[in-house]
């Protein structure tokens, strides 16, 4: 880690709302989107903060508002030390050397009726910035190093598939040798395979060029790979942030406990043995979001105090903040046994044969079953399942 | 005659499907030679990436496929009668009846213009001669079994008054609502949030049980599939290169495509190291399938298998094990070996 | 919804007020002078002046306005201080001195020609276009579609004197297979309206079928493209209803937006196929008003004709919300 450095990117209780207008002839603002809402963290030189969440949790607004790309409502955004929270569109240009973007979709970032050639030198014309040996030349080296054909200089990214397309934004993207980068969902727009590679780009660079990611997806396992700290967004707020380590092995959040449970892992017998927390019902709106912890309309810790006062994060430990009155210490989410444990016995069906349960780890889900919904704070939609 | 027949026959069993799409930049295949089988109560998973055909594949079985604008061929026998050869009549009366299909996109799924309770209801006046009000009450009846609250309240709503999830508990709840004894799910949670994802697939697994239907599951995502699918059928390029139980495909994978796809997926439970595996290269155009082996420009083991085979015949699916068939030239060792590498790497032990 | 019906009229209101300022304004920067086109042969500067005097024109524009509103509101009296005023009852859109008439009543003659001919043609554009269009879409590609489109590029282009003369001289002159076109109203003699108004209808619907042909087939392209066409297919419904129910509802809105402005256009006159076939209507008399300059008949008719537009757009608002469930007239 590199505390001791200064970070590149220090958010201070950012806000962006977004203003909810009726319609008609005399327009009047009746509410305001929280989108981000008092959300504070660093980025290292060098390193990778993953911020993850399901859709509407703010993320991508975070990472859009860092890079004034939308208009924070309040808060501090400072990059290298430098305020750029109220500079002008003039002062931020040389900023904007320094700070890029990677965006989800590959078919709709890039112009179509530019070559590629036109769209990687974009930034040094944008900037008046004329490379040693020219802008084509720099052009040329920027494609081979994203993996493309630099003979392809002149194609039309209509000409590339998906995965090309987003070496293409990474070429342009790192044109300047930015110091830092938002990625916003890189490749959820990917297959599998090429995700990979594209991951691998990302941090080849990252090791090259001492480039800086703020990683925004919603893929708990992409992001793992990817990042040295993570912050977990729900509805507007930072749930918990921590390294990289702590966060997936030792979780605090019952947020982070549920996301983390909810995604099913490619091993069948590990996945089985998995246990899940099931939540209920569906994100609530953020131009409505529930009172207190925001959370706590589908949290199966929820008490009393949940609904009415909320949580502010706390460092926990070091370097793991949480926002949350009952974080769960014990490990729920993830605990996994690779292959049939011999500990357990397997669960056998009327006719004898396996049914693929366990004894142990089921009567612990039931036993926790039990406990939920009981509380104050039942959700509108208890939902199929709770555990199982 | 045909019943003594039905008694051996799995409850679907597709062979050598194959659909072609004529287009003015040449002929797209993009089902080319598929075969599988299913039976009641169980789930199979077919894996593929982007342009695979394994969408194509589950459209050409329930008969969606515009045969004036494609050309399908081989056999698809459900129940006893062969899909590919039906009149669009009789397809059209076992679509939402005897089979139903539900899509990625719960959003766009829906008519935007019409009540769910007028959808539901529409699903079943469809293939019964029922009462308005039988309709209504099935429809209800639906409803809730998916997890709606007030179902009675909620059948006039349109779908935009739904969220994501729920538009997808809709489409569920209109799929299963003739108690269908197939149901074709095509990436049915790819479009939601995990935890929404979670109570998706957890509601397909509970009403699979209590309908006794056939599953098959259309997915990219190989969690999805560990968690739910008996048997596997992965596909690249148009055809299937791997077919087997989901243990098979997970601990006992042959087939470097497949060792390949479960080498690249980032884990949640553990970093190997700050590379993943990827898969070299890209996925080939279905208009230009490569010759022999679809996957020979991205396969690092093509240089073992003598003659050049991988590049100019074309594998045949061969047996590996009772249930467990890949479609590859590698021989034997080597491809045990291939496989034993790829499963330490995932940390797990081979066989 | 009602309130939202009173909002939208109540700017409909204002809309044809500042409309109304424009037109005024327009005209009054006209080199023509009207009052010197009410004096004829012997005119001299007096008779002029008392003429310019007498119509109002020797007010400032803006005066000529206050007492435009005036008369719609409460009536006028043209020429109060002259031995013969002309009474103008309200609501008085104007006194033609060219035509000896008020414009109202001049408007009020020669609306029932015009809204015959728009509402004949209106639909039988639809129903071609709109059916003709789904057949085309549903062989997408194929030799109908492609001689569909043909046709129809065809009616687009194919200038509507052209067609009104041709079918003049073929049906009427050479095959006589109907008298030649001379209006009557439809409770008179409804034979003879029938025969004098097939053509003129005929030939209106074919321009705008045209049209109508490729909006719906592209719209119906689109639309049965969309995922929930193939919930439709998957559910099990015979292809008619996924077509008639399904596509064509959710295609319908573009269409029902160009209908309503199409029909309200047309109730403004349709000024060729209205001289060709000398149909008394609104179109013939602007033509006139122009050539004269007769500025109370232009100002009447533009002010009618405009309502009939702002309606059609309020009309065809509410039916988006009648039509499409998300659509929300929100006040």
């Amino acid at each position: 880690m590199n505390e001791s450095k200064e970070p590149v990117l220090r958010v201070t209780d950012l806000r962006t709302y977004f203003p909810v207008r009726s319609k008609g002839l005399f327009p009047k603002t009746i509410g305001q989107v929280k989108a981000v809402d008092g959300v504070s963290f660093m980025v290292h030189p060098g390193q990778t903060l993953g911020l993850v969440g399901e859709s509407g949790c703010g993320k991508s607004t975070t990472g859009r508002s860092v890079l004034r790309l939308v208009e924070p409502t309040s808060g501090h955004i400072e990059f290298d030390g430098v305020d750029v929270t109220n500079l002008s569109h003039k002062e931020m240009v040389p900023i904007r050397r320094k700070a890029a973007m990677i965006f989800q979709d590959p078919y709709n970032a890039l112009n179509p009726r530019h070559t590629v050639g036109a769209i990687i030198s974009a930034p040094f014309s944008v900037q008046g910035v004329t490379p040693p040996g020219g802008v084509r030349k720099a052009v040329k080296e920027l494609m081979e190093r994203v993996g493309l054909n630099p003979e392809h200089y002149n194609r039309y990214p209509a000409e590339f598939s998906g995965g090309q397309r987003q070496r293409i934004g990474i070429a342009r993207a790192v044109a300047l040798r930015p110091r830092f980068i938002v990625c916003d969902e890189p490749v959820s727009a990917l297959d599998v395979s090429i995700q990979a590679q594209v991951i691998n780009l990302l941090r080849d660079l990252q090791d090259e060029f001492g480039i800086a990611y703020l990683f925004v997806a919603h893929d708990l396992a992409v992001v793992r790979q990817i990042s040295h700290q993570v912050a977990v967004m729900y509805l507007g707020h930072v749930m918990e942030l921590a390294t990289r380590e702590d966060l997936y092995a030792r979780p605090l959040h019952p947020y982070t406990h549920a996301l983390l449970s909810a995604i099913p892992i490619p091993d069948p017998r590990a996945q089985k043995q998995r246990e899940h927390i099931m939540l209920s019902g569906d994100l609530p709106s953020p131009a409505a979001p529930p009172s207190g912890c925001v959370f706590h309309t589908r949290c199966f810790q929820a008490q009393d105090i949940c609904a009415v006062e909320k949580p502010e994060p706390t460092e926990f430990e070091p370097g793991h903040q949480v926002a949350c009155h009952f974080p769960i210490e014990e490990f729920l989410g993830t605990k996994e046994i690779i292959g049939p444990d011999p500990g357990l016995t397997p669960r056998l069906g009327a006719d004898g044969s396996p049914t693929g349960e366990y004894e142990g780890s089921n009567d612990l889900i039931r036993e926790l079953g039990t406990d939920y919904g009981a509380g104050p704070n039942t959700p509108i939609d208890p939902g199929p399942a709770i555990w199982r | 005659m045909t019943e003594i027949s039905n008694v051996q026959r799995p409850f679907l069993e597709v062979s050598d499907l194959a659909v072609q799409f004529p287009t003015e930049d040449g002929i797209v295949h993009a089902v080319d030679g598929v075969s599988f089988s299913i039976e009641r109560g169980q789930t199979l998973a077919i894996v593929g990436e982007s342009g695979s055909g394994k969408s194509v594949t589950a459209q050409a079985v329930m008969g969606l496929i515009n045969k004036r604008n494609a050309d399908v061929s081989g056999q698809a026998i459900f129940d006893g009668e062969d899909l590919v050869a039906m009149s669009d009549e009789g397809l059209r009366k076992l679509r939402g009846s005897k089979m139903a299909m539900i899509f990625q996109d719960p959003m766009s799924s829906l008519h935007p213009f019409y009540r769910i309770g007028d959808q539901l209801t529409e699903a079943v006046n469809a293939h019964h001669k029922v009462s308005k009000a039988d309709a209504r009450e099935r429809a209800i009846e639906m409803l809730h079994k998916v997890g709606i609250p007030l179902p009675a309240k909620r059948f006039d709503d349109y779908p935009h008054q739904f969220s994501g999830g729920m538009r997808q508990r809709v489409m569920i709840a209109m799929a299963l609502i003739n108690s269908p004894s197939l149901l074709i799910a095509d990436e049915p949670t790819t479009a939601l949030d995990v935890t929404v994802q979670a109570q998706i697939i957890e509601l397909i697994s509970q009403l699979q049980q209590e309908f006794d239907t056939a599953v098959i599951l259309i997915t990219h995502d190989l969690g999805i599939v560990a968690e739910v699918a008996d048997e596997v059928a992965v596909m690249y390029g148009a055809r299937i290169v791997e077919r087997g139980s989901v243990d098979d495909i997970f601990y006992h994978p042959q087939m470097p495509y497949t060792l390949g796809l479960l080498a690249s997926v980032p884990r949640l439970n553990e970093v190997r190291s700050d590379r993943l595996d990827p898969i070299p290269g890209n996925p080939p155009s279905p208009i230009r399938l490569p010759a022999g082996c679809v996957f020979n420009p991205r396969c690092a083991h093509q240089d073992q298998v003598a003659d050049d085979l991988c590049r100019t015949v074309r594998p045949a699916l061969q047996n590996v094990g009772p249930a467990h068939q890949v479609r590859c030239h590698l021989p034997a060792t080597e491809r045990q070996a291939a496989a034993d590498l790829t499963l330490s790497l995932l940390g797990r032990p081979g066989r | 919804m009602s309130a939202y019906v009173v909002r939208r009229v109540i700017s409909m209101i204002i809309l044809l007020l500042l409309l109304t300022l424009v037109v005024f304004i327009l005209f009054s920067l006209l080199p023509a002078d009207p009052a010197r086109l009410t004096c004829g042969k012997g005119c001299t500067p007096a008779v002029l002046e008392a003429n310019r005097h007498k119509l109002g024109f020797d007010l400032p524009v803006l005066q000529q306005y206050w007492e435009f509103m005036k008369g719609l509101f409460i009536g006028r009296i043209y020429a109060a201080d002259s031995p013969d005023p002309v009474v103008c009852n309200a609501p008085c859109l104007g006194y033609s001195f060219k035509r000896g008439e008020e414009v109202l009543v001049l408007i009020k003659d020669r609306l029932p020609a015009t809204v015959w001919l728009a509402l004949g043609a209106f639909i039988l554009w639809l129903a071609a276009g709109i059916s003709v269009g789904v057949y085309a879409a549903l062989r997408r590609g194929r030799w109908q579609d492609k001689t569909v489109m043909g046709i129809s590029l065809a009616g687009y282009s194919l200038p509507s004197f052209f067609l009104g003369l041709m079918a003049i001289f073929f049906i009427v002159i050479r095959l006589q297979l109907l008298p030649y076109p001379s209006y009557v109203s439809p409770f008179e003699d409804p034979i003879q309206f029938f025969q004098t108004m097939l053509l003129p209808w005929i030939v209106l619907a074919i321009l705008y079928a045209a049209f109508y042909m490729r909006l719906t087939r592209n719209q119906m392209l689109e639309v049965l493209g969309e995922d929930y066409i193939r919930t439709a297919r998957a559910k099990g419904l015979p292809e008619r209803i996924v077509i008639r129910k399904h596509a064509l509802r959710a295609g319908l809105t573009p269409i029902v937006t160009a209908a309503g402005l199409d029909l309200a256009g047309l109730l403004g006159g349709a000024i060729i196929t209205e001289s060709i076939f000398s149909l008394p209507g609104l179109g013939s008399l602007a033509v006139n008003s122009v050539n004269d300059a007769d500025l109370p008949v232009i100002v009447g008719i533009t002010l009618v004709t405009a309502t009939f537009i702002i309606v059609a757009n309020l009309i065809v608002d509410l039916l988006y919300a009648v039509i499409d469930p998300r659509v929300r007239l929100v006040s």
